[in-house]
């Protein structure tokens, strides 16, 4: 867009300012909403590949042969050292010259989770290190196999431990699929810029999308508090409250 | 006498660090065996030795008739099936009830049917005199409670030997005879036991003989008559009396 254009925009903005019937009507409207559902579909998907992705890489960082943690380091070092959105354009634009073709949203998951990925490993690992020592030991003690050692002991406790801050990564990446707007899906960020490139109502689109945004992250920190209330809340009720604590959970009541 | 398991010379070393250095230590069918010796002289070592949860640079360990020092992984860990072990700080697996610690083992590594596992491990709940605790986890357990679901948990692989590393050293006094309440039955009952601890009392009701190790040997080894009343060397005498404080 041009800078003429824009100056005709603003123009046109400052004409009659802030129009709430135009804002409602695009939060009701059928492509707002399937751009929200985009976005949604979009980050659900990457934080899928990238739990995969982080497990794997998390787990070959705890293995006993060095080719694997260098390859895991590698993978780590890559994709956090360059910018997601280059590897976002990189994936739609240099893959087809290598015979891969794939459409924008295949793109976006694959981008967008490889880069999680390796963040995910990073909170994985912290989880499963949070693991202490003797509970290997005392699985091992008792005949298990490295693996089974790890699948039976070490990543049930990890994966209660990572539960918050994987929430937090969700909560992320709702925001971050505004990038995949560049390669052309139709997540909120671009259907708000489109629909305002037709009549330069860019207050009231940008508008909708960040209610969007805010209504789709202030249901996710919901659930994710949920998820760490009951998980903090069976220690609490199912111990046997003393008299001592029954008195205090009173009070508290 | 049947020996069960017999280590002859093992040395272990922790980098440059010798912790073992040519200990001997046999134990017989159904004898219960109690390691003494102060901190550092390598007594809880010496048990992760002999299950091969570490190994050792050289000597031997002989198990119900098989070398088994020097197994590899797989190997190792079929082995360790057959010897229990209980540790200081329990280590019960705390993402699990204190029935379905005890399950586990033979659910995940004899593949003991679920249903099976569980009834075997409301057994021995009850031997362990905690039958109402099935349902509980670790943490809403006192540390005595805790160790006897451990050593219950140790037990569900019916091992042939229980391996104890100072087993009452993480708990609050009156919670430490219950515990060994429990240890003594088992020894009672025949299951062959080698108990590392500073317990100079279960030593005297529970043990057959007694093994005192200092700086990473065996500096002293007898009946527990003559441990307590013979003449026991000056090292151990001293260590002896400064126990009794």
């Amino acid at each position: 867009m041009g800078d003429a254009e824009r100056q005709l925009g603003l123009l046109i903005v400052h004409a009659s300012l802030f129009q709430p019937a135009l804002l409602a009507q695009y939060l009701v409207s059928a492509d707002f909403f399937n751009g929200g559902v985009m976005t949604l579909w979009l980050s659900i998907a990457a934080l899928a590949v990238g739990l995969v992705i982080g497990l794997l890489l998390a787990v070959g960082q705890e293995a006993p042969w060095s080719p694997v943690r260098m390859l895991v380091w590698a993978y780590i070092w890559l994709f956090r050292g360059t910018p997601v959105l280059l590897q976002l354009v990189f994936a739609f634009n240099v893959l087809p010259a290598f015979g891969v073709l794939l459409p924008g949203f295949a793109c976006a998951v694959l981008a967008l989770g490889l880069n999680e990925g390796a963040y995910m490993a990073e909170i994985m690992r912290s989880g499963i290190r949070a693991v202490g020592p003797g509970q290997r030991l005392a699985a091992r003690a008792l005949g298990l196999e490295d693996a089974k050692v790890m699948r039976w002991v070490v990543l049930p406790q990890a994966l209660r431990i990572v539960i918050p801050p994987i929430g937090n990564q969700f909560i992320g990446m709702l925001k971050l699929s505004a990038l995949v707007s560049v390669i052309g899906v139709k997540e909120l960020l671009l259907v708000a810029d489109e629909t305002a490139s037709g009549n330069f109502r860019y207050i009231e689109t940008l508008t909708a999308a960040g209610i969007y945004y805010l209504v789709l992250t202030t249901v996710f920190m919901a659930i994710q508090s949920v998820i760490e209330r009951s998980l903090r809340r069976r220690r609490v009720t199912s111990r046997q409250a003393t008299p001592a604590l029954e008195a205090r959970l009173e009070v508290i009541r | 006498m049947n020996c069960l398991l017999d280590a002859a010379a093992i040395w272990k070393r922790f980098g440059t660090n010798d912790v073992l250095k040519g200990v001997d230590l046999s134990v017989t069918q159904g004898e219960c065996l109690v390691v003494l010796g102060p901190s550092g002289s390598g007594k809880s070592t010496m048990l992760r030795c002999l299950n091969l949860l570490e190994p050792i640079a050289s000597g031997s360990i002989r198990f119900e008739g098989q070398e088994i020092a020097g197994l590899p992984r797989k190997q190792a860990a079929a082995l360790r099936r057959r010897m229990g072990m209980v540790f200081q700080n329990f280590e019960l697996f705390p993402h699990l009830t204190a029935l379905d610690n005890i399950a586990f083992g033979p659910i995940r590594v004899k593949n003991t049917p679920i249903k099976q596992a569980r009834e075997l491990a409301g057994h021995l709940l009850g031997k362990v005199h905690l039958p109402d605790k099935a349902e509980a986890y670790p943490d809403e357990l006192s540390g005595g409670q805790q160790q006897r679901v451990a050593i219950a948990r140790a037990l569900a692989m019916e091992p042939a030997l229980m391996l104890y590393d100072e087993p009452t050293s993480a708990l609050d006094p009156e919670t430490v005879g219950e515990v060994l309440n429990v240890m003594q039955e088992l020894a009672d009952e025949g299951m062959t036991t080698i108990v590392v601890t500073h317990e100079l009392g279960f030593a005297r009701r529970a043990a057959d003989e007694v093994v005192f190790m200092d700086e990473g040997q065996v500096a002293h080894r007898a009946p527990v008559d003559a441990f307590f009343h013979g003449g026991a060397p000056d090292r151990v005498a001293r260590f002896l009396t400064r126990m009794h404080g």
